[in-house]
């Protein structure tokens, strides 16, 4: 089950596997993409399998009691951090937590939290037959009774947009130029998603046939009707939450410009000054780059920022570094003069220097060792018998 | 103004070292090849060796250092005690280079080389160490100073006739030398008989001191060049240890006793030309390249007073003469090395150190 549940997310995350960026494309393009690095996954698929979980463990009025717990509990944090509790959001309650629970646990997960139960407890289906054994919905015997009512409920509303269409045209003030609803900037739910919504198990092609009907519905004129109904079922892709600002352009007393700028790589803080005069002096803690990099990688690490812009002699470089070794040390202050460059540098020239990888921070870090290995990865000696 | 392109000064000037001047600053020029095999059988750096053997020339670079050490030379007072000239510099910018190149301009004077390529090799990696025949708490080191008699030999052959000893050295009960022989016997004597070597060294250098001031006109007029490279291994530390484990000290070793000796400017009639090097020696941290660093407190009370020459990275001109060289001769193969971006990446890559160039530069 999770095994085609993992090929049905990477199909789909083929086809919409654009999360950094702002680009839709459409699913009736079906045009093959670049298989990009999965660096966000959903967080759907970290949860557990919802209708598999059976029949509910909570009843409706254990998790109606924790609801109201949790709004009196919000009210008294509101007054306990002597803020306005009618005004009291997730993001502050958080936020209070975070410093009257200070936590130094590197799992965020693991962190105590305190959110509302709808949050915490997770879905599960309600009894769906009475006392006497006759089932609640009509479409209970289909086995996924809330799948096909929202089909049902789609469809309901593809034909009320219909009739709405025919009575414009009736009147005769049909046009086609009507408010179209936003896609920009969205996506569909996941197939994992709308499982979750759903509290039941669908198919690849159910999946596909929802999508179907959406955009169906999206299709016609007069979709606007409708628009809250659609957004239920659209995500909003996060913005490019790490975008970096380029350091602004200082200038000395004398008059000669220079930027600083921070990298880092591993365990390696490096940072740096960047002036304009120069000749090409590179100066880090104190002591020439030839002394401090011996190796020859490490000097090729810090001309290639210089190198690619072509602003070979006209700097003077002056860093200092500390923390994790010499190659580390290396790809921040690489990391480092690149982002100083950003303020001499064009727009098209910044946008090359993305593409080359030079703005992009590492995201390699040291493996943990796990308990029974002898290190992130290796296993102790292991003996047949 | 740029350089000319073919920078190699033309064959009329190679044996007159003389005529190097300021002018000639950053070009090259040739070691004939007779002088090179007589004069440096071992004393020039083992990288620039390769060079050799690979281009088939000896090809030296002019630079200032250089020319102000043979400046000093032409115009130091040879009747007075000797003059100690000092090259100091960081790693790889030059020091021994600029050494065998004032070396190179005494020998086509007619000097008399005492030439010791690299005093570290004195201080470490000894195989064998001796109790001293002569004296009871020296150590000998017999490989090291044969090897050295041999190359002073082949170095200084016209002098060996010439030179007489002026007293009686005794070796061993059935052997010595007799007053009034020529130093050649000396020289074989330490060769033939590897026990005493150590020994025979120190009546050698004994023997120079003595006669290189003496007749200033004449049959016996010579002016004696004492060249040590890796000077501060002289009053270092050692990593040779005693029989008994303890670490060994620099004065116990009869070769480094009688170097000292011969760094002391009791004597007339030539100069001592010395460079300090931090890369053989011993227990000293990669960053002390100043006199001071290196040398210790005793080293720089024996050296003083000294004529420091300080030796630095190429300079734009200097660099674009060997960057020119090397591609003269074919040496950097790599397109982009030849063209103007590649040239800026060899600048920055290797901070126009030639060291660092050189090697860079053997894998393009």
């Amino acid at each position: 089950m999770a095994a085609s549940g993992c090929r049905g997310v990477r199909s789909i995350l083929w086809k919409y596997g654009s999360y950094g960026k702002n680009l839709f494309v459409s699913r009736s393009k079906m045009v093959p993409q670049l298989p990009l690095r999965q660096i966000y996954v959903a967080s759907s698929l970290w949860k557990k399998n919802l209708a598999a979980a059976g029949p509910q463990k909570f009843t409706q009025e254990f998790i109606d009691k924790q609801v109201e717990e949790f709004e009196v509990g919000k009210r008294h944090l509101a007054n306990m951090m002597g803020e306005d509790p009618e005004t009291f959001t997730q993001e502050d309650i958080d936020r209070s937590i975070a410093y009257l629970f200070p936590s130094g646990l590197f799992e965020k997960r693991a962190r105590p939290v305190m959110k509302h139960p709808e949050e915490i407890f997770p879905k599960q289906t309600a009894i769906q037959w009475d006392a006497e054994g006759r089932p609640f919905h009509f479409l209970f015997y289909t086995g996924k009774q809330s799948y096909y009512s929202l089909l049902h409920d789609v469809y309901e509303k593809i034909l009320a947009i219909e009739r709405h269409q025919d009575k414009m045209r009736n009147k005769g003030l049909f046009t086609s130029d009507t408010k179209q609803i936003l896609l920009t900037g969205s996506r569909w739910l996941l197939k994992e998603e709308i499982e979750e919504n759903l509290v039941e198990n669908i198919s690849v092609q159910d999946y596909m046939r929802l999508i179907q009907l959406m955009e169906l519905l999206l299709s016609m004129p007069y979709c606007s009707l409708e628009e809250e109904f659609i957004l239920k079922f659209r995500k909003q892709l996060e913005v490019q939450s790490s975008k970096y600002e380029i350091p602004a352009l200082q200038y000395d007393p004398q008059g000669v410009a220079f930027s600083v700028a921070d990298g880092r790589r591993k365990s390696a803080k490096a940072s740096i000054t960047l002036r304009d005069s120069g000749s090409g002096n590179i100066t880090i803690n104190g002591r020439n780059y030839l002394h401090y990099f011996p190796v020859l990688q490490n000097r090729e690490q810090l001309m290639f920022p210089l190198l690619f812009v072509g602003m070979m002699g006209r700097f003077d470089i002056e860093g200092s570094v500390e923390g994790s070794g010499h190659s580390a040390q290396a790809g921040a202050l690489r990391l480092a003069i690149s982002r100083a460059l950003l303020s001499f540098v064009s727009e098209g020239e910044v946008e090359k220097m993305r593409q080359a990888g030079l703005l992009t921070a590492d995201p390699r870090i040291r493996e943990r060792k796990k308990p029974g290995q002898e290190g992130a990865r290796k296993k102790f000696t292991w003996k047949k018998r | 103004s740029r350089p000319p392109s073919h920078n190699i000064v033309p064959t009329s000037l190679i044996l007159c070292a003389t005529y190097h001047s300021e002018g000639h600053s950053g070009q090259y020029y040739t070691l004939p090849p007779t002088h090179i095999q007589k004069l440096f059988p071992y004393g020039l750096p083992p990288r620039f060796q390769l060079q050799i053997k690979t281009f088939n020339e000896g090809c030296v670079m002019v630079r200032p250092p250089a020319l102000e050490l043979i400046s000093y030379l032409k115009r130091a007072d040879y009747s007075k005690p000797p003059l100690r000239y000092v090259l100091y510099g960081d790693i790889g910018t030059g020091k021994t280079m600029s050494l065998c190149h004032a070396l190179h301009y005494c020998y086509s004077q007619g000097w008399l080389i005492v030439h010791v390529p690299d005093a570290h090799l004195w201080v470490k990696n000894c195989k064998e160490l001796l109790p001293s025949s002569s004296r009871p708490s020296r150590f000998d080191q017999p490989i090291q100073a044969s090897q050295w008699l041999k190359n002073f030999k082949i170095t200084n052959e016209r002098f060996l006739s010439k030179l007489k000893t002026t007293q009686r050295y005794v070796w061993t009960k059935r052997e010595s030398t007799e007053k009034g022989q020529p130093l050649g016997e000396l020289i074989d004597q330490g060769v033939n008989r590897m026990k005493s070597s150590s020994d025979v060294v120190g009546a050698v250098l004994r023997e120079l001191r003595l006669q290189a001031g003496g007749a200033t006109e004449g049959e016996g007029a010579f002016k004696l060049a004492v060249a040590v490279d890796g000077v501060n291994a002289l009053w270092g530390k050692t990593s040779l240890k005693k029989e008994d484990r303890t670490m060994c000290e620099p004065e116990e070793l009869t070769l480094i006793h009688n170097l000292r000796k011969m760094m002391k400017n009791n004597w007339s009639g030539g100069a001592i030309l010395t460079a300090l090097s931090q890369t053989g020696s011993v227990f000293k941290p990669r960053s002390a390249y100043l006199p001071s660093e290196l040398l210790g407190e005793e080293g720089f009370d024996n050296m003083e007073p000294f004529v420091p020459v300080s030796v630095s990275n190429y300079n734009e001109k200097e660099f674009e003469s060997c960057y020119l060289y090397y591609l003269d001769r074919n040496w950097l193969q790599h397109p982009h090395s030849r063209s103007e971006e590649g040239k800026k990446e060899l600048i920055f890559l290797s901070n126009k150190n030639p060291s660092i160039l050189e090697r860079l530069c053997a894998f393009l």
